[in-house]
């Protein structure tokens, strides 16, 4: 058995009012892969900011023993000396500087001059950039890159500093499939160089596949250490560790299904691209959700879901929008934002943090913000209507706040989620479109937000569920369409739907129609 | 959450609130000592007012305009304009007052809806537009006035700025009729906060414990009426307080009360998510800036009148002055936090400092570097404060 490099013993930190950790033990083997899972707000990131000196020695309890000795990092800087490397999930580079610029940021290659050496830069970037599979010009700026480029942009960078153990905090989450399977390759590959990586994930799929042990960590305390070698250390295991039951369906039961007449119905719709007039990326997309319907519609990155659902409501995306959009069977206008709400019609964003809520502003004011004309009366707002109106949404969708005058930004994920529910859900929209509702949240997260989607079907609302993930549209979804390159590709009833038959249809040869469309979009490139 | 972890919020929550009404008194306290009790006399008190009221009402539009993310770096030059015309018509035209005034505040009116209309409409950073604003309205001023001061205003117009609502009562020594009309006001305010605190405990909110509301009421209170007292033994009401008070309720209701006011909280926080949210993002800048051009005109018309006439160079760096004065009083530079109450506090922080030292006979260049200071150390507290409670 390898050594320990990472001794992480006994380790507490208290904010105040919160014991966010409590005598969590970590010990990681030398070059091994070392998944940690848990909830959100669970604790994980707390452990790597006090594994990486962000929070100083001093600030907590217990001790760690890095490479043999006792380690006491006072900063970032001290733990990337001895060969600490953290890799956060919101990307720290800076998109207007080119690669080899950011890899060497802070840790400038100077000559005897003490200017910056440039080509000795660009050449080292090269190298680094090759050992982490990069096959760009170290000149070119990282905005141009996508987000599974600047990812392997971060770990050049980590190499550079000579790095030993590598601290990855949900590196997979922004990426598509294949760069996610890139980056795991590359993990593997460091490995067999000797680098031990600790990789903090949601995907249960990826840490089966590239974890030697896993660590599950609930309400701040370390639950076990799984040996992923294990014949028992399945998925089903992690999970259970992670919010403490059994998780017996990850969806939960549809009761009270009954379907009834259609709903809401759009018909030939077409948008075009914002900054692109010619480009269609909604090409005369058909489709209807009747009440008590839960409808998804699947799609790869860049199908159009979110432009499509974002242009029905009030034009927020695209121009040149056309189209029909029927509610009861009667034609209805979605012109602008409160046309849409008024209409009985709400959207909750794909990015919740970006889109969705006002970080800086409390949990009542959030969920008042989309019904607030329900609050009002010549003008005024009531505020103790508002209050209570708050707080019923917190009891009913189980909002975890000890007060709804708390700061959105506080949230966990799945909480705040919750909150963006609460605000559409206050307008009585008739029709809720869900734009990626359980992204980036944790497993007993995402079974409570199923549970509030079933409840707005029971109710006899129509729900329109857009998700990258098949089973999850599989588990609560009573039809699915499938939308490819901008076009709406078939419709499945979800008894009859299988991952293979939807991945065929969202992947579908195109029509010479849609072949020029996607000339055209090839050609921006 | 503990009991314990509730009142640690609601300290957090509560500590830059309170805390620049405590500063303010502090400084009031020293500036007291250091002037042997002449800043709190009477006349000084009621010259406070009378000094700094077209700052004050600057300062509860622009920390509107800093709520909803913007700056507006033109409102020297639009008061300065609004005091011109008002001055022209008055003066050389010999129109009445009334006139004057309406004009003034029409042309802020102009004003506000010309850079609403940029900023809103065509999509001009707030910065840029006031930046042509301000050379665009100077520009102005100098030539309605054809490069030379007017003056004087007469009586009537230049009473809004420096009369005194008094002697209706008669008094003995001490005017009573600031008395009562004070009295009445305070009463209001009891009366209002305990429907509130009634209406809160109807929908079964906690509020604050009795005695400690009770505290809190009979401080305001004894504090207003202080002042009174201190007003009515010198020459009365001053009419530029009962503007500036009636101005303070109106706005504190538009940014707590109305819809108006929440949607530029909204703006402020989260464009995006607002403007997903249905708020109509256009109109409710466009009503930003407008409302800003109204008060620079109101602000215009009381500067004019208490200088009893126009310069082309009046209103020289009065948005530096409204924009400290949000600041201090807690308004974020990113936009979505502050409040009027807290711009008004600020102002009177920078007020009373600078009327302090100039009591004092303390140089203007050393004036200039304490309230430098103090306007930094006020934010620095601010973000210092904010990663406190934020922190983990």
């Amino acid at each position: 058995m390898a050594r320990n490099i990472l001794e992480m013993r006994k380790i507490s930190k208290t904010f105040p009012g919160v014991k966010a950790l409590s005598d969590v033990e970590l010990h990681v083997e030398e070059g091994e892969i070392h998944a940690i899972c848990g909830e959100n707000g669970a604790g994980k990131s707390t452990l790597m900011k006090v594994l990486s000196g962000v929070y100083p020695y001093g600030q907590y309890d217990g001790d760690i023993i890095y490479d043999g000795e006792e380690a006491r990092f006072h900063s970032i800087n001290d733990s990337e000396r001895s060969g600490v490397v953290i890799i956060h999930q919101e990307l720290a580079l800076v998109p207007h500087l080119t690669v080899a610029e950011n890899i060497f940021l802070g840790n400038e290659r100077r000559n005897r001059m003490g200017l910056i050496d440039w080509n000795r830069a660009n050449h080292e970037a090269k190298e680094l950039m090759d050992q982490v599979g990069l096959h760009e010009n170290p000149v070119t700026p990282v905005g141009q890159l996508g987000v599974g480029k600047q990812q392997l942009i971060e770990i050049a960078k980590a190499l550079s500093k000579d790095v030993r153990l590598l601290i990855l905090d949900e590196p997979t989450a922004a990426l598509n499939d294949s760069d996610s399977a890139h980056l795991l390759e590359l993990l593997r590959t460091l490995k067999k160089r000797g680098i031990t990586s600790i990789m903090i994930s949601h995907k249960l799929g990826e840490i089966e596949a590239i974890a030697d042990r896993t660590t599950i960590i609930r309400d701040g305390e370390t639950i076990e250490t799984i040996d992923m070698s294990e014949k028992d250390a399945t998925q089903d295991r992690i999970i259970r560790g992670m919010v403490g039951r059994d998780l017996e369906h990850r969806y939960p039961e549809r009761i009270d299904h009954t379907i009834g007449d259609e709903l809401f119905r759009v018909e030939n719709w077409t948008v075009h691209h914002p900054t692109q007039p010619g480009r269609v990326v909604v090409d005369g997309a058909s489709f209807n959700v009747r009440a008590g319907e839960v409808v998804g519609i699947a799609g790869l990155m860049g199908a159009g879901r979110t432009e499509l659902a974002m242009s029905i409501f009030g034009r927020t995306y695209g121009r040149n929008a056309s189209g029909e959009v029927y509610k009861s069977g009667e034609q209805i206008q979605t012109r602008t934002v409160s046309e849409a709400i008024h209409n009985g019609i709400a959207y909750a964003t794909e990015d919740r943090k970006k889109y969705g809520l006002n970080l800086i502003e409390d949990i009542r004011r959030n969920i008042s913000a989309a019904g607030l004309f329900k609050l009002t009366t010549r003008g005024f707002v009531n505020g103790n209507e508002e209050l209570k109106v708050a707080e019923e949404y917190r009891d009913s969708m189980n909002i975890k706040t000890p007060s709804v005058l708390q700061v959105a930004g506080n949230l966990s994920g799945g909480n705040q989620q919750k909150v963006v529910l609460s605000k559409w859900m206050y307008t009585d929209a008739d029709v809720v479109i869900l734009d990626e509702p359980t992204r980036g949240i944790d497993v007993g997260a995402k079974y409570e937000i199923y549970t509030i989607v079933n409840k707005l079907a029971a109710e006899g609302k129509g729900v329109i569920v857009i998700s990258s993930e098949l089973p999850e549209l599989l588990g609560t979804c009573d039809r699915i369409y499938t939308l490819a390159f901008g076009r709406i590709t078939g419709v499945t009833d979800v008894a009859d739907a299988t991952p293979e038959g939807l991945m065929t249809l969202m992947t579908q040869e195109r029509d010479a129609k849609a072949d020029a469309v996607v000339g055209a979009e090839e050609n921006d490139r | 959450m503990t009991g314990i972890a509730n009142i640690r919020e609601l300290f957090t929550r509560n500590l830059r609130q309170s805390g620049i009404f405590i500063a303010l008194i502090l400084i009031m306290v020293l500036f007291t000592a250091l002037t042997d009790g002449t800043l709190i006399s009477p006349i000084n008190l009621t010259n406070i007012v009378l000094q700094y009221s077209y700052i004050l009402v600057l300062a509860i539009g622009m920390v509107i305009v800093i709520i909803g993310g913007h700056i507006d770096l033109s409102v020297g030059s639009v008061a300065a304009l609004a005091g011109a015309v008002s001055a022209v018509l008055v003066i050389r035209e010999g129109m009445p007052w009334y006139v004057g005034v309406l004009a003034g505040i029409g042309v802020g009116v102009i004003a506000g809806a010309w850079q609403g209309f940029w900023v809103a409409f065509v999509g001009i950073p707030a910065f840029i537009t006031t930046l042509a604003g301000m050379l665009l309205f100077r520009g102005l001023t100098f030539r309605v006035l054809e490069n030379i001061s007017l003056s004087p205003f007469p009586e009537s117009y230049s009473n809004i700025a420096t009369g005194f609502q008094n002697g209706l009562l008669g008094g003995p020594g001490y005017d009573i009729f600031t008395l009562v009309i004070f009295g009445v006001a305070v009463a209001g305010y009891v009366v209002t906060q305990i429907r509130a605190r009634r209406a809160a405990i109807a929908y079964q909110q906690t509020v604050g414990a009795m005695p400690l509301f009770i505290t809190k009421l009979v401080a305001v209170a004894a504090a207003v009426m202080w002042f009174a007292w201190q007003l009515a033994n010198y020459r009365g009401l001053p009419n530029v307080l009962i503007i500036l008070a009636v101005l303070v309720i109106v706005y504190t209701l538009v940014t707590t009360r109305t819809v108006f006011g929440r949607h530029v909280y909204a703006i402020g926080g989260n464009l995006t998510a607002a403007t997903l949210s249905g708020v109509k993002v256009k109109w409710v800048n466009f009503g930003i800036m407008l409302n800003m051009g109204v008060l620079a005109g109101v602000a215009g018309v009381i500067f004019s009148s208490r200088t009893n006439g126009a310069q082309p160079a009046a209103g020289n760096l009065f948005e530096l002055d409204a924009i400290a004065a949000s600041f201090i009083g807690g308004a974020a530079v990113t936009g979505g936090v502050g409040r009027v109450t807290g711009a008004i506090v600020g102002g009177l922080i920078m007020a009373v400092m600078t009327n302090g030292m100039q009591l004092m006979g303390v140089e203007q260049s050393i004036q200039q570097v304490v309230k430098g200071i103090v306007l930094l150390l006020a934010v620095a507290f601010d973000v210092w404060n904010k990663r406190r409670a934020g922190a983990r």
